[in-house]
């Protein structure tokens, strides 16, 4: 029946999975494409780099806690740390729309300017192109990011050295991003005080790589939540993932407008999240280093890897049951009563 | 989080779980009704908590699952009207119609806007006089009131571009229809938010006539699981009534109010369940002095023949007679991603449920 891009296609969930696989990786076959990982690792003289790309269309373009200019140079820059690369060089790209107000533009450069600043990275190529109105939603932004990756980083963006045994790791609360977005888009009627957690997060990762720790495996967990992670997690290596609801760390009022809408946190976007698999004997002095940085004050482990459920991610619910975490099909919609 | 944390305490589910296990000497089942239900239980692992005697079927309580292809089809049909935009909450959006769904003829352009109550679409009438809004009314007692409020409101307002294509049900006669069809049930978990408006008394009949008890239930773990102790210690005592364990929003009168507004728009009807075929009186259409307002009268639109999929269970699964798993589609041919059935689409749709949490 589907023979129509859908919404769900660019949700992040089974839908995306499944067009990447059967179009794009299908066609586009090669090797470093396989991996499938945050970043591509190239092969380089001394080194190996990371390169990503990534658009963004956030609709409002401004929102509480940044807007996609934010959005466009930490995305980036998360999708090369998680790899284990240090981001250097991105290019951005803008696609705006006839009558854009020039003032809006500028706010979003200047907050470019500032993010790349923060994160030590130089924005060194860019494209700027203009459509009629109504060709675009006001501006998209693309960037794509290069960094360098020490050698023994090597394993981190596909996860094979993961373990039973290992744990993980979440730098901060979950879903604020998601509800940010959605409490000012689609319910002006009512006011909350969540801010999104959009954050370069590449000085936490590199204090976490530089104290020596054994990071096994390390993806940021945007569209799709946490969930999407950890079920990319289990199915890649056929792991178990094992995690403990009452562990993972939720603001209240994300929680609350959650419960109120019938949204699922584990599913909402994050935008300055990594979640990260160490060895059991570096847990407590990650979560020691991690907690350290701004960006990791509500760090936590919330679970490990086991051996009990093969290739499925499984939650210990609150009241202490158990039920498996899906993939998120289309888009999250909200349930009727 | 106040007034949830304390419904989540894991050591009153210890203790309830252990009194269950003292108390529950048969082998039952009980069928939640509401979807709702199914998805917390679901959510929240509570299978895995009951002793191997206790059974919890899934009833017809999910509205999505519920409705029929043909109402599917008449949407999709008046979402492809010239100046009109189709209101909905949002799982109604990819739920299959004959050949198409509201998601589909989205991305083919059509106007169709996720909406979270019908004051949002009765908003969108008003600011777009241009337009026809129709709202998609859907659901049980529940959100019945709601959507008469909405066309009371629109009289009021003169707002006279807003339509509601109704689909509302009530549930008490579709929990009688299913034990009529020698369902064998030994008690209902019976729905919370229905209860609130409708209260206990509409429940009486079925422990009198039946001898099936029925307890209304809250939707957090801890509510569950004393329903399913109250039923439990009812049934070993063969003593089955109605009695509420969500004492602090349902009373046995419900909401007067919003049933005087209920009554004051609709009408009782026959109604076409899905699993169950057409129930008398158990629909609600628009009455005649609200004709204006009901885009069934108001919109002459072609809808095409319903068509079935072979295979598909969902109308056994809502009769409680098969599991999600018992279907030859489940997982295959039917997944959340690509739902055959209605049972698929939605988060309160048993399959939907079982593929997500338990699969």
């Amino acid at each position: 029946m589907e023979n129509t891009i859908l919404l769900g296609h660019g949700s992040g969930g089974r839908l995306t999975h499944e067009l990447i696989k059967e179009l794009f990786v299908t066609h586009f076959d090669n090797p470093l494409l396989h991996e499938q990982g945050d970043s591509a690792i190239l092969p380089g003289c001394n080194e190996a780099m990371a390169y990503t790309t990534d658009s963004y269309v956030v609709d409002p373009i401004f929102f509480p806690g940044g807007n996609i200019g934010k959005l466009a140079i930490c995305g980036t820059v998360n999708d090369l740390a998680v790899s284990g690369a240090q981001p250097l060089y991105l290019s951005a790209g803008f696609i705006i729309e006839e009558g854009f107000p020039f003032d809006d533009l500028k706010k979003i450069v200047i907050t470019m300017a500032g993010e790349a600043q923060k994160a030590g990275v130089r924005i060194v190529t860019g494209d700027t192109k203009v459509v009629n109105k109504g060709q675009c939603d006001k501006i998209f932004i693309n960037t794509a990011g290069l960094g360098f990756l020490p050698e023994k980083f090597r394993d981190i963006t596909s996860g094979k050295r993961v373990c039973a045994g290992d744990r993980i790791i979440i730098n901060g609360t979950i879903a604020d991003h998601g509800m940010a977005v959605m409490a000012v888009r689609n319910f002006a009627s009512f006011t909350t005080d969540i801010i999104s957690d959009c954050a370069p997060l590449n000085s936490l990762i590199k204090s976490v790589l530089d104290a020596g720790i054994d990071v096994k495996f390390m993806r940021d967990a945007t569209r799709g939540g946490l969930a999407t992670v950890l079920c990319e997690l289990a199915e890649s290596h056929n792991m178990s993932v094992h995690i403990y609801e009452e562990a993972v760390p939720i603001n209240e009022n994300v929680r609350g407008m959650c419960e109120l809408l019938g949204f699922d946190p584990f599913y909402v976007a994050n935008e300055g999240k990594v979640v990260m698999v160490v060895a059991d004997n570096d847990a407590e002095r990650a979560l020691a280093v991690i907690k350290q940085n701004e960006f990791g004050k509500q760090a936590a482990i919330i679970g490990e890897i086991n051996e009990l459920h093969n290739g499925k991610a499984v939650l210990n619910t609150v009241v202490g049951g158990s039920r498996i975490i899906d993939m998120l099909a289309g888009e999250q919609l909200p349930r009727i009563c | 989080m106040k007034y949830i944390d304390e419904y989540r305490d894991k050591k009153l589910v210890e203790k309830l779980q252990a009194q269950i296990k003292t108390a529950s000497t048969k082998q039952v089942t009980l069928m939640e009704v509401c979807g709702g239900h199914t998805w917390a239980i679901q959510k929240f692992g509570i299978p895995s908590l009951l002793p191997d005697n206790i059974r919890l079927v899934s009833g017809p309580g999910c509205p999505v699952c519920v409705t029929s292809r043909s109402y599917i089809d008449r949407a999709v049909a008046m979402s492809r009207l010239k100046d009109v935009i189709i209101t909905t909450y949002g799982d109604l959006m990819r739920v299959p119609g004959s050949t198409s769904t509201l998601m589909l003829e989205k991305s083919k352009g059509a106007d169709v806007r996720m909406v979270y109550s019908v004051l949002d679409a009765l908003k969108i009438a008003q600011e777009l006089p241009s337009k026809n809004v129709i709202f998609l009314g859907i659901g049980f007692e529940t959100t019945a009131p709601a959507s008469a409020a909405g066309i009371i409101n629109a009289q009021r307002e003169k707002i006279n571009n807003f339509f509601v294509l109704s689909s509302h049900k009530i549930m008490h006669p579709a929990m009688a229809a299913l034990i009529e069809e020698g369902v064998a049930i030994n008690g209902y978990i019976a729905p919370g938010h229905v209860s609130v408006i409708t209260g206990a008394k509409i429940y009486s009949g079925i422990p009198e006539k039946y001898g099936v008890g029925c307890v209304i239930s809250g939707f957090e773990p801890v509510d569950i699981l004393q329903s399913v102790l109250m039923l439990v210690r009812q049934i070993e005592k063969n003593d089955c009534k109605v009695e509420i364990q969500y004492k602090r929003v349902v009373n046995y009168e419900g909401n007067v109010k919003a049933q005087e507004l209920m009554h004051e728009v609709f009408t009782l009807r026959d109604d076409w369940w899905r699993g169950l075929g057409t129930l008398p009186c158990s629909g609600l259409g628009i009455s005649s002095k609200y004709s204006s307002f009901d885009a069934e009268q108001m919109f002459d639109v072609q809808v095409e023949p319903t068509r079935e999929d072979k295979g598909c269970i969902c109308g056994l699964i809502l009769k409680g007679l098969k599991k999600p798993t018992d279907c030859k589609l489940f997982g295959t041919a039917c997944t959340t991603a690509n739902p055959v059935g209605a049972c698929m689409v939605s988060h309160e749709g048993a399959c939907n449920a079982y593929f997500r949490f338990s699969k």
